[in-house]
């Protein structure tokens, strides 16, 4: 074995990054010390303001003003000699010479990370020029080789493709092959499949995983995903509020975490990976057959002309119920017609084909696709919409009170003296303090948006409520409180739930019974801890066994599933 | 790419169909027609009209039909055959009198274009990549003048500069000497001397307008993640900016030939009155004084066209300029 | 190989999001919590920060102010002329006077004018005479005017304590009559004709921007074509060609109102295509839609949940288009086919400043008139700016 010190290819020390702002100075990044070494992988982990990429992108010195490194070391380790990067010129040659050819940067978002006007192949081929004095020609014959090798089919051909022919997947391994053209011998990975589907999140991890193997690269990984952390890490760095609070090898850290917070991200995690303790679907439940509340059959959505080549089925032939008391998952990935589905039920979209079948409070059949706008106004009294995004969903010139109290006032339910009652009352149930109702939004972090998001649709007594990717704008320790919280408010306000996600193991934690959709058909509808351990379907099991699993003893992805769509 | 072109093309139709019912209600729109204020001025001068060639006239124009009819007879002779009307105070052919002003409004405002285009550029790249220095501020102060200062002051100014202490008229485009003459090396020279003035009165606003496009555009470009992807490679810094948010940048500059265009023109046309150009302004202007109708909305009609085209081939540059505008 | 370390001591409950990074302060003060502002206050805030945009703000109003009370401002009337200062040059102002023994004593005061003859062109000029004094006094009895049409009143701000005196503080024009005071005039009639443009153009724009953005469809279709259709038109020859069609006849206050329409017509596309385009971003938003959902009705939508959204940046659009309208009534007017005298306006004060040769003679009938417009197009064009970058408050 060589000598340990020997592997250490670039070491940081007490790295301290400040943001001068205009009222106060943001201390990013305090004291980070951590190592890299060959064909090893440090995952540096932590949520939304951590400074986890203000610490990789200070490793190329291109930290976006108004920060700078105010203190510490990046020793680049070349031969036996060592570069303090922390030194360098940001625009000199020496840290150019760095860029690329020493360090790879992969990021979160392919779309925006490649020139929208140039062709993927004329970005390579620059990045293989800039570091080599292969000509046009030769240059251009080791992208193609850089494209095979990030395995992008037919490379020679696609290298004349701009970025938007491209999926995300393959925008993704493009911009692999792209760090990969100066041959680093270090790679920096920032949230690489944060925008991807699960199923292309396996890939696109296997195929980083494997060319760092190949060539015995060392890989600072950027996550906020404890999940991937365990599938990928050697090493473990913890982060939280621009400080380093616990690192060590992944085993230790899953195994035997020292520091509270890292306890609290891991169980926030695991616990996410199970379906919720103590609770029995309410189906299972009853003696005798219970009566759907909700009968979805045969909703179809066609985008553009029927019938013509570029018409798009974005809900096809959805077929489901939901019963009184049951928390209904619809589970897909982007484009598969989830969000869609939600919104043809409430007609903010409107239907194309089927009907949607509602059983109000006395027990009459509503047929929702045909009620005026004026009878849907009842409707929407009774099923509810949760937004995605906490920020835009509310007002932000309306006070909390003024937001929650909007549906009470507009259905004459509520003004005055006792409008603020109700108010306050919501504001306990979702776990906010009443003080703040004369609050503006902006005032209120994510987390406790969503919970005045949540009051809102509460306020009218509904009885479905619809929450389309609820908790995917939060972070995961904030996302496991949200879902605790309805899960508690729905067991007290005898509720049912549609919940629309593209996250399987909030779906699983959440949900009774699970449709999975695919290019907008339902492929499979089960109970969710069936769905989830021993699914049926091709696809369903690709998906299943893609998600990384928290725990680095047990390497899901390297044994997943993979699957070919049917040529349709 | 030539569907697009086609689109494009064809798009443009009801626009320039709009365009001729404004021109033509501008037409119809003062009082009385020229005609009735014609045979009134000849009588009264005691010559004597012929109520042949009045009949005739009025067969003509259909001073008597309804408006759409008038409209159509119009519209029809210009495409047809290229009749523009008549001319009342010229007694000739409106078609004889606009095509050589449109020639030389046409070659001031791509002049003006082309210097609003070769000003903008460096100076809204300056100003994004060293935003808040002192040189960003000094051409943002110029910029904010040059906006404010209207086309017809900045050319009473100049001319008024040009007289006092260079003891120069400012006004045409050639020296009396030359007025006449045939094209020569000589002409062109003495043309060039007398264009300098007219394209910067007319090219100032623009050129503001479109540093603070392109200062405004290339700001929020210099942060997007391609660029530091750029940055990443090892790029040296002048080629990440130039060749990718500058590149990206000059989208909307480019699509701003759409608004600028129109402007430019319109600045020809009074500044030419100013300083007395022979392009379609002055022409225009004489004519909407005399109320010659057919003469005046023939320009304005053309001149809007001429704008449309630009715009045109704003969109077809734009297109070659950008893949995404091109594949879609 | 690795080593397992913890770092810190831990604090408080772990998942508050209340804290984050550490900060220090870089100004000592206490820093006001914005949670309950509401969202006009925020704006203002971030407006006043703007020192230009403050600045211009407060020179919009000064013009605005001379334009209330142009008749208490203005040393004599506009009207009033005497040939006998054809182009007198300004008169500085000062406030002591030399006596012969070398002393010098308060005295405010202008200085008189006396006539040269040009030897070779044998022309009559006024020339500034050092030796000649007009005591000035502030709040001096004069010319006899109605303020605002209804008040009598003959004091003026300033002027000569014998009203038969010449004063010209920026020069006479070919009647004599005093420039100062008919720029003080037509500040009234230039900047009115922009805020009345304006308002109509806000009307149009934002009634058929609503329109055309919340129900888009055909509707939509229709109104944009129309704006492209305006908007494509080269201003200008668009300007003249309404203008020339007001009969001669017709009294300046049927030409002030029909200039104002005209003006107001070709400025309103601009206006509703930002209404329009706020209304479809704002349309799509999720709180617009959660709004729909909780049953507000299309007009609650519009007018509770869309239009406050909307008012700021229109506010800042309408002042970016205030100084179009000024320019095309200086433009018109400037040309003979806009405003015309007797009425006074910075436009027609240009007129007199269109040949050449006069500008050469009396360089102040080109200069102030100019002045005033350039100085009120920057003011709103820095104004506006302000505006619009403090229109949204929660960008940061």
């Amino acid at each position: 074995m060589t000598d340990p010190a020997e592997d250490v290819v670039l070491s940081v020390e007490n790295l301290s990054i400040d943001f001068r702002l205009r009222t106060h100075i943001l201390h990013a990044v305090e004291n980070v010390s951590f190592e890299l070494k060959r064909g090893q992988t440090l995952c540096l982990v932590g949520e939304s303001g951590s400074g986890k990429s203000v610490t990789a992108r200070s490793l190329l010195q291109i930290v976006d003003r108004p920060g700078s490194i105010v203190g510490g070391r990046i020793l680049l380790r070349t031969g036996g000699e060592f570069t303090d990067i922390a030194r360098l010129d940001p625009d000199g040659q020496a840290m150019r010479a760095i860029r690329g050819r020493r360090i790879g940067l992969i990021f979160q978002e392919p779309m925006s990370s490649l020139s929208p006007v140039h062709t993927i192949g004329s970005q390579i081929i620059e990045a293989v020029r800039l570091h080599s004095d292969l000509d046009k020609r030769a240059a251009r014959a080791k992208t193609v080789e850089l494209l095979r090798q990030v395995e992008i089919p037919n490379p020679d051909q696609m290298a004349d493709r701009y970025t938007f022919e491209f999926s995300g997947g393959m925008r993704q391994r493009a911009m692999i092959a792209m760090a990969l053209a100066g041959n680093p011998d270090i790679l920096i990975a920032d949230e690489p499949t944060t925008a991807l589907d699960v199923t292309t999140q396996g890939e696109i991890l296997d195929l980083i995983k494997r060319l760092q193997v190949e060539r015995g690269m060392a890989m600072l990984l950027i996550t906020h995903d404890m999940g991937i952390v365990a599938e990928v890490a050697d090493d473990v760095a913890v982060m939280r509020f621009g400080r380093i609070v616990e690192r060590g090898p992944v085993d230790a850290i899953y195994h035997d975490a020292q520091h509270p917070y890292t306890r609290q991200l891991l169980a926030s995690t695991v616990k996410l990976t199970r379906h919720v303790e103590g609770r029995v679907p309410a189906v299972a439940a009853s003696s005798q057959p219970l009566q759907p509340i909700l009968s979805v059959r045969n909703l179809g959505k066609t985008f553009g002309w029927h019938g013509k080549t570029n018409s798009l089925r974005a809900v096809d032939d959805a077929n489901f119920d939901l019963y009184p008391g049951e928390n209904l998952g619809i589970v897909g990935e982007s484009g598969s017609g989830k969000t869609t589905l939600g919104r043809l039920i409430l007609r903010t979209v409107e239907p194309t084909t089927g009907s949607v079948i509602y059983r109000d409070k006395i027990g009459g059949e509503v047929e929702v696709t045909s009620l005026t706008k004026k009878e849907l106004r009842g409707f929407h009294r009774e099923v509810r919409l949760v937004f995605q995004d906490p920020f835009a969903s509310l007002n932000p010139r309306m006070t909390v009170k003024d937001v929650i109290g909007d549906p009470l006032i507009v259905n004459g339910l509520a003004k005055g003296k006792a409008l603020e009652e109700r108010v306050a009352e919501l504001m306990r149930l979702v776990g906010l303090d009443p003080m703040g109702m004369e609050r503006y939004p902006h005032a209120f972090s994510g987390g406790q948006r969503q919970r005045i998001g949540i009051a809102r649709a509460l306020a009218l007594d509904p009885r479905i409520i619809i929450a389309d990717e609820a908790t995917s704008a939060l972070d995961v320790s904030i996302r496991s409180q949200i879902l605790d919280l309805l899960l508690d408010i729905k067991k007290r306000l005898n509720l049912s739930f549609i919940f629309i996600s593209h996250d399987i193991s909030v779906v699983r934690y959440f949900c009774d019974r699970v449709a999975v959709m695919h290019r907008g058909k339902i492929v499979e509808l089960g109970e969710a801890e069936q769905i989830c351990t021993a699914p049926q379907e091709a696809y369903t099991k690709s998906l299943i066994s893609a998600v990384p699993n928290p725990d680095p003893r047990d390497k899901r992805m390297l044994h997943r599933h993979r699957f070919v769509a049917p040529v349709s | 790419m030539l569907g697009y072109i086609f689109k494009r093309v064809l798009y443009m139709i009801p626009t320039l169909f709009g365009m001729s019912l404004i021109s033509f209600l501008i037409i119809q729109l003062p009082p009385g027609d020229y005609l009735t204020s014609m045979i009134a001025t000849m009588s009264d001068s005691g010559q004597a009209v012929d109520p042949a060639q009045i009949e005739r006239l009025k067969e003509i124009y259909g001073f008597d039909d309804p408006f759409y009819i008038q409209y159509l007879k119009w519209i029809w002779g210009i495409v047809s055959r290229g009749d523009f009307g008549h001319s009342f105070e010229w007694n000739q052919p409106v078609s004889g009198l606009i095509w050589g002003r449109m020639g030389s409004t046409l070659v001031i405002s791509l002049l003006s274009l082309l210097f609003v285009w070769i000003v903008a550029l460096p100076i809204g790249i300056y100003s994004a990549v060293r935003r808040h220095s002192i040189g960003d501020h000094v051409f943002t102060f110029f910029g904010f003048i040059g906006l404010a200062v209207p086309n017809f002051i900045l050319a009473l100014v100049l001319m008024y500069f040009a007289y006092r202490y260079l003891g120069q008229s400012v006004g045409g485009l050639n020296s009396p000497e030359y007025a006449e003459a045939p094209w020569s090396l000589a002409k062109v020279g003495d043309f060039l001397a007398h264009l300098w003035i007219p394209i910067i009165i007319i090219g100032a606003s623009g050129t503001a307008a479109l540093i603070r496009v392109l200062r405004a555009n290339l700001t929020d470009e210099l942060h997007k993640p391609y660029v530091i992807t750029a940055r990443a490679k090892g790029l040296p810094e002048y080629k990440v900016i130039l060749k990718y948010p500058v590149r990206i940048a000059l989208n909307p500059f480019v699509s701003a030939i759409g608004w600028v265009l129109p402007h430019l023109v319109s600045g020809v046309t009074i500044t030419a009155i100013v300083l007395n150009l022979p392009t379609a302004g002055p022409l225009l202007f004489r004519a909407l004084v005399s109320q010659d109708m057919y003469l005046a909305g023939s320009f304005i009609l053309l001149l809007s066209a001429l704008t449309l085209v630009g715009m045109l081939l704003s969109d077809l540059l734009l297109a070659l300029l950008d893949p995404r505008i091109r594949f879609n | 190989m690795s080593t397992h370390e913890t770092f810190g001591t831990y604090s408080g409950p772990v998942h508050t999001v209340a804290d984050g990074p550490s900060i220090s302060p870089l100004k000592a003060g206490k820093t006001v919590s914005t949670a309950t502002v509401g969202p006009w206050r925020l704006i203002a805030g971030k407006l006043v920060r703007q020192k230009v945009a403050m600045f211009a703000g407060a020179v919009i109003l000064i013009l605005y102010l001379i334009g209330l009370f142009a008749e208490f401002l203005a040393p004599s009337l506009p009207s009033t002329s005497r040939p006998q200062y054809t182009y007198a040059p300004p008169q500085g102002l000062s406030f002591f006077v030399t006596k012969p023994d070398g002393s010098t004593e308060f005295n405010f005061h202008v200085k008189g004018y006396k006539v040269e003859i040009e030897k070779v062109a044998l022309r009559r000029t006024f020339v500034v005479d050092e030796a000649k004094v007009v005591p000035v006094g502030l709040f001096v009895k004069g010319a006899r005017y109605e303020l605002w049409g209804l008040i009598p009143m003959d004091r003026h701000l300033i002027g000569p304590i014998n009203p038969n005196d010449p004063m010209y503080l920026l020069g006479a024009d070919r009647l004599g009559r005093d420039v100062f005071s008919r720029l003080v005039y037509g500040t009234r009639i230039s900047m009115s004709i922009g805020l009345v443009g304006v308002v109509m153009s806000l009307v149009l724009g934002v009634v058929l921007g609503s329109i055309s953005g919340f129900y888009g469809g055909w509707v939509d279709t229709v109104i944009q074509r129309m704006i492209e259709v305006v908007s494509a038109m080269p201003t200008i020859p668009l300007w003249l060609g309404l203008a020339a069609a007001i009969p001669l006849t017709w009294s300046p206050v049927n030409v002030y109102f029909v200039i104002t329409i005209i003006v107001s017509l070709l400025g309103w596309t601009s206006l509703a295509r930002e209404v329009r385009g706020r209304f479809l971003a704002l349309r799509s938003e999720d709180f617009v839609t959660a709004a729909m959902l909780d049953g507000s009705s299309e007009k609650r939508l519009i007018f509770r949940h869309i239009l406050p959204s909307l008012t700021s940046h229109i506010l800042a659009v309408v002042t970016l288009a205030v100084p179009t309208m000024i320019v095309a009534e200086t433009s018109l007017s400037f040309l003979g086919i806009g405003l015309k005298p007797p009425v006074v306006s910075w436009g027609v004060l240009l007129q007199d400043a269109q040949n050449i040769r006069t500008v050469a003679t009396a360089p102040w009938l080109l200069i102030w008139p100019s002045l005033a417009v350039i100085v009120a197009v920057l003011s709103f064009n820095f104004f506006g700016d302000g505006l619009r970058d403090a229109a949204d408050p929660y960008d940061s």
